[in-house]
C-alpha cells in the first residue's frame, strides 16, 4: 500500500521531532487520547472507558491533557480518527472496542512514537501495540449463579453482541455456574450483533422475555435491557452491564459486572510519564480490581447473597475458578478433565457452546 | 407585514444563491448551539470549514481524505439527481450501495486468493450489477403494479442491511477471522483492491468514476435527447407524453442508472476504504446523497460541490469533536441544520418576500 509507506515517513519524521528519545527518560507532559464507540452517556461501556480518562486527568492533573472521540464506528472511519489523532499530538491512543483492531494496528506501523493501546483485542503487529482486556468471565461466574438461584421458570436469557470468544466466554461461564447451583436451567443466547444499539438491544430484551425468560444478563452496552425489563414489573430481573447501572436498583437491576478502567489508564500514562512504559498484554479480573461485582440488592434473598459474595472472593482468592473440569464441549467431546481449570490460550480462542447450551453460535 | 408572493418561474438567481445562504444561516446557528454547549464558535467553525484544508498539522492527511468521503457521495448523488428530476424518488440508494459491495466483493472473493488483473474490473461490473438488481425492484414494481417506489425502495434498505448481516457473519466471513463477522480484507489484496492510484492523493478509482458520473450526468442534460426527457418528466408529465415520453421506460432507466452508480460506490468503498464487508459495512451515503443531491440542485457541478462540503463537514466534524471535544450529536445537528436550512431558504427561490401595509392587507 503506496499511501501507507508515504504517511510511514511522513509521520516517522514528525513523530520524530516531537518525541525522539523522550521514552528511556520519561515525558513531561502527556496527551493521551480515547476512541469510543459509542457515546459517553451509554450509561455502560463507553460511560466506563471515559470515567478511566477522568481517573487519569484527576490523577496526573496539568501533566496530561485528555482528547476522545465517541460513536466511532469499527470500519474505515477510525482509522481516520485514529491517524487525526496522532497528527494531533497524542502520545498515547486507547482504542476501547474489539473492531478497532485492524485500524489500530495499521494506523500504529505509520507511528511508531505514539504509543497505542486496544481493549479487548489480540493483535499487537507493532512494538508500540499493546492489548488489555478484563476477565469478565469473572464476573459472568457470580451473575451465573445469581441467576441460577433466582430464577422461578428456570430459564435464563444471554444477549450476546457478537460472537467473538469474549462473548462466547461470558456466556459459557454465566452458564456453567447457574447451571452448578440450579440443574435444571435452560439458557437462552439471543444475538444483537451490536455493541450499542437501544432499541436492538431491547428488541433482543423482549425476545427473551416472550420466551420465558425471568433473568437476563447483557453483553452490550446500553441500559436499554434494564429498561425493559424493568415494563414486566418485577417479573424479570437483570443486571448492570460495564456500568453499574444503579438507577435500576429498585428496579431489575439486581447486581452488576463493572468494569474499572481507572487503574490500568492511570498506571499506563504513568509509566509513559516515568519512562517505564513498556508493550504490554494486560489481563486482570476481579482479583486485580478490574472487574468489579457491583452491589447485590435486597430483591436477593440473605443467603444467596452471601453465597455470590462467596463465590466473588473465591475468585479474588484464586482459590476457584469459573472453568473448572469436568467440562464438555457441546458436542459432547471432552474440554477440561476432572479438576482442571481452562488455560488462557483455551478461552481467548473460544469458539464453541459447553455442553447443555441449546443452540448453534452464528456462522 | 411579510407576504409571500408566488414566483410566475423560480428565480434562477436564488436557485444558485439559497445553497449558499444556507450554508451561511448553518454556520450562525450551529455556532450558536456550539456557543451554547461553552465552545468558542468561531474556532469551532473555524476546526470544521477551514483546519482539514488549511492547517499544517491536518491538512496533508484530510485532504486526500476529503476525496475518499466525498467520492461516495458524489457517485451516488448524480444517479439519484438523474431520477430526482423526472419526479421518480429513489430514497433506497443505501441499499444499492449495500448490495453493490455485497455482489462486488462476493465476485471478487469467490476467486480468492488468485492473483490476476481481472478480478477488481470484475468486482466493478458485479457491484454496479447488484446495485443495478436491487434498484428493479422498486422500478418494476412500480411500472407493473404501481406501487410507490419511495417506501418499497426505502424498505428494501432494511432488507439489503440483514443481507449483509447475513454475509459478513455467514457466506462471505473470513474464515481466518477468530470468529468475528466480517469478510477478508480486500484491500490487503492486490488483486481486488481498490488502490490509491497517487500516493497521497486520496484519488482511488471511486473518484475516478464520480468525476466520469459528473461529466456524463452533464452531458446527459445538456446535450442528450435523453436528459431533455428526464427533465421534461418532471416540470411537465403530460407534456413529456405528448412528447413520446416513456413514463415506464424512463422509471426503468432512472432506477436502474441510479442503482447501478450507487452499487458502484458500494464496490468501491468495500474493496478500498472499508476494505471488507462487515455488519456495519454501511454509514448513510445512500441517504446522506439525498441532501447533496438537492444542495447541489440536481446539477451535476453542484453535486460534485456539495458532495466535497457535506464530506468537510464529516472531516472537519471529526477533528471538532476530538480537538475541542464537541459531541458527536451536535456535529450530526449541524450537518442536519444543512439540509433544515436549504429547503426552508428555498421558499426564496419559488416566492417573492414582499413588505406589505396594513392598508393593503385590510382591503
Amino acid at each position: 500500500m503506496k499511501r501507507r509507506h508515504l504517511l510511514a515517513s511522513a509521520a516517522l519524521g514528525l513523530g520524530l521531532t516531537i518525541a525522539g528519545g523522550a521514552f528511556a527518560a520519561g515525558m513531561d507532559h502527556v496527551k493521551a487520547c480515547f476512541v469510543y464507540v459509542g457515546p459517553i452517556g451509554d450509561g455502560g461501556w463507553t460511560f466506563q472507558h471515559d470515567q478511566g480518562r477522568l481517573a487519569v486527568e484527576k490523577e496526573f492533573g496539568d501533566k496530561v491533557e485528555t482528547a476522545y472521540q465517541e460513536n466511532v464506528p469499527e470500519g474505515a472511519d477510525a482509522e481516520r480518527v485514529l491517524t487525526q489523532m496522532a497528527l494531533s499530538g497524542c502520545n498515547i491512543i486507547f482504542t476501547t472496542s474489539f473492531g478497532y483492531m485492524d485500524a489500530t494496528n495499521a494506523v500504529a506501523a505509520k507511528f511508531p512514537d505514539v504509543k497505542f493501546e486496544h481493549a479487548t483485542g489480540f493483535k499487537r503487529d507493532s512494538a508500540n501495540v499493546s492489548t488489555y482486556n478484563a476477565r469478565f468471565y469473572e464476573g459472568r461466574a457470580v451473575e451465573g449463579l445469581l441467576a441460577g438461584r433466582m430464577t422461578k421458570t428456570n430459564k435464563i436469557g444471554y444477549i450476546g453482541s457478537f460472537p467473538i470468544p469474549e462473548v462466547v466466554m461470558g456466556i459459557n461461564s454465566y452458564y456453567l455456574n447457574a447451571k452448578k447451583v440450579n440443574p435444571a436451567v435452560e439458557l437462552s443466547v439471543v444475538w444483537a450483533f451490536t455493541w450499542f444499539d437501544p432499541a436492538k438491544e431491547a428488541d433482543a430484551a423482549k425476545a427473551l422475555i416472550d420466551q420465558g425468560v425471568d433473568v437476563i444478563a447483557s453483553h452490550t452496552d446500553s441500559t436499554a435491557v434494564l429498561a425493559e425489563a424493568a415494563k414486566t414489573e418485577g417479573k424479570v430481573i437483570g443486571f448492570g452491564q460495564a456500568s453499574d447501572m444503579a438507577e435500576y436498583k429498585d428496579g431489575p437491576r439486581i447486581s452488576s459486572i463493572i468494569d474499572n478502567w481507572g487503574p490500568y489508564y492511570v498506571k499506563r500514562v504513568g509509566a509513559l510519564l516515568d519512562g517505564s512504559y513498556e508493550q504490554a498484554d494486560a489481563w486482570e479480573g476481579i482479583a486485580g480490581g478490574e472487574v468489579l461485582i457491583g452491589d447485590i440488592t435486597d430483591a436477593v434473598p440473605a443467603e444467596v447473597k452471601a453465597e455470590a459474595e462467596g463465590l466473588r472472593d473465591a475468585i479474588a482468592a484464586g482459590t476457584y475458578h469459573p472453568f473448572t473440569g469436568p467440562i464438555k464441549k457441546q458436542d459432547g467431546s471432552d474440554w477440561l478433565a476432572e479438576g482442571q481449570t481452562a488455560p488462557d490460550g483455551d478461552l481467548l480462542g473460544m469458539s464453541f457452546y459447553v455442553e447443555g447450551i441449546t443452540g448453534e453460535i452464528p456462522k | 407585514m411579510l407576504v409571500l408572493e408566488k414566483r410566475p418561474t423560480p428565480s434562477k438567481g436564488w436557485a444558485w444563491g439559497t445553497p449558499f445562504l444556507a450554508v451561511a444561516l448553518t454556520m450562525i446557528a450551529g455556532g450558536a448551539m456550539f456557543a451554547l454547549l461553552g465552545k468558542d464558535p468561531v474556532e469551532a467553525i473555524r476546526t470544521i470549514f477551514w483546519d482539514p484544508l488549511f492547517n499544517a498539522q491536518f491538512a496533508s492527511y484530510s485532504r486526500p481524505q476529503l476525496l475518499v468521503k466525498a467520492a461516495p457521495l458524489i457517485l451516488i448523488a448524480i444517479g439519484l439527481s438523474l431520477g430526482f428530476r423526472a419526479g421518480i424518488w429513489n430514497i433506497g440508494a443505501e441499499g444499492q450501495y449495500i448490495m453493490g459491495a455485497v455482489f462486488g466483493a462476493a465476485a471478487g472473493l469467490a476467486l480468492y486468493p488468485a492473483e490476476t488483473r481481472w478480478i477488481f474490473p470484475l468486482m466493478i461490473v458485479a457491484g454496479a450489477f447488484g446495485g443495478f438488481l436491487w434498484a428493479m425492484i422498486p422500478a418494476i414494481l412500480k411500472t407493473k403494479f404501481r406501487t410507490n417506489e419511495i417506501l418499497v425502495s426505502l424498505l428494501l434498505v432494511y432488507v439489503a442491511e440483514n443481507i449483509l448481516a447475513s454475509m459478513a457473519l455467514g457466506a462471505l466471513r473470513n474464515p481466518e477471522g477468530g470468529g468475528f463477522p466480517g469478510s477478508r480484507n480486500l484491500s490487503q489484496w492486490p488483486a481486488a483492491a481498490n488502490k490509491e492510484l497517487i500516493a497521497g492523493t486520496g484519488l482511488h478509482w471511486g473518484v475516478v468514476a464520480a468525476v466520469i458520473a459528473v461529466i456524463a450526468a452533464y452531458v446527459l442534460l445538456q446535450r442528450h435527447i435523453l436528459g431533455f426527457q428526464i427533465k421534461l418528466s418532471g416540470q411537465a408529465p403530460r407534456a413529456a407524453r405528448f412528447a413520446g415520453v416513456k413514463p415506464e421506460t424512463l422509471v426503468v432507466l432512472c432506477m436502474g442508472l441510479s442503482g447501478a452508480l450507487a452499487g458502484l460506490a458500494g464496490v468501491f468503498e468495500v474493496a478500498g476504504p472499508a476494505g471488507q464487508i462487515s455488519i456495519d459495512f454501511n454509514q448513510g451515503y445512500g441517504f446522506t446523497a439525498i441532501i447533496v443531491a438537492f444542495l447541489g440542485r440536481l446539477h451535476p457541478v453542484g453535486i460534485l460541490l456539495a458532495g466535497l462540503l457535506m464530506a468537510l463537514t464529516y472531516i472537519g466534524g471529526e477533528l471538532a469533536q476530538f480537538m475541542l471535544g464537541l459531541p458527536s450529536a451536535a456535529i450530526q445537528a449541524f450537518q442536519g441544520m444543512l439540509l433544515f436550512f436549504l429547503l426552508a431558504v428555498d421558499v426564496l427561490s419559488n416566492y417573492r418576500i414582499r413588505l406589505a401595509s396594513f392598508g393593503r392587507e385590510a382591503r
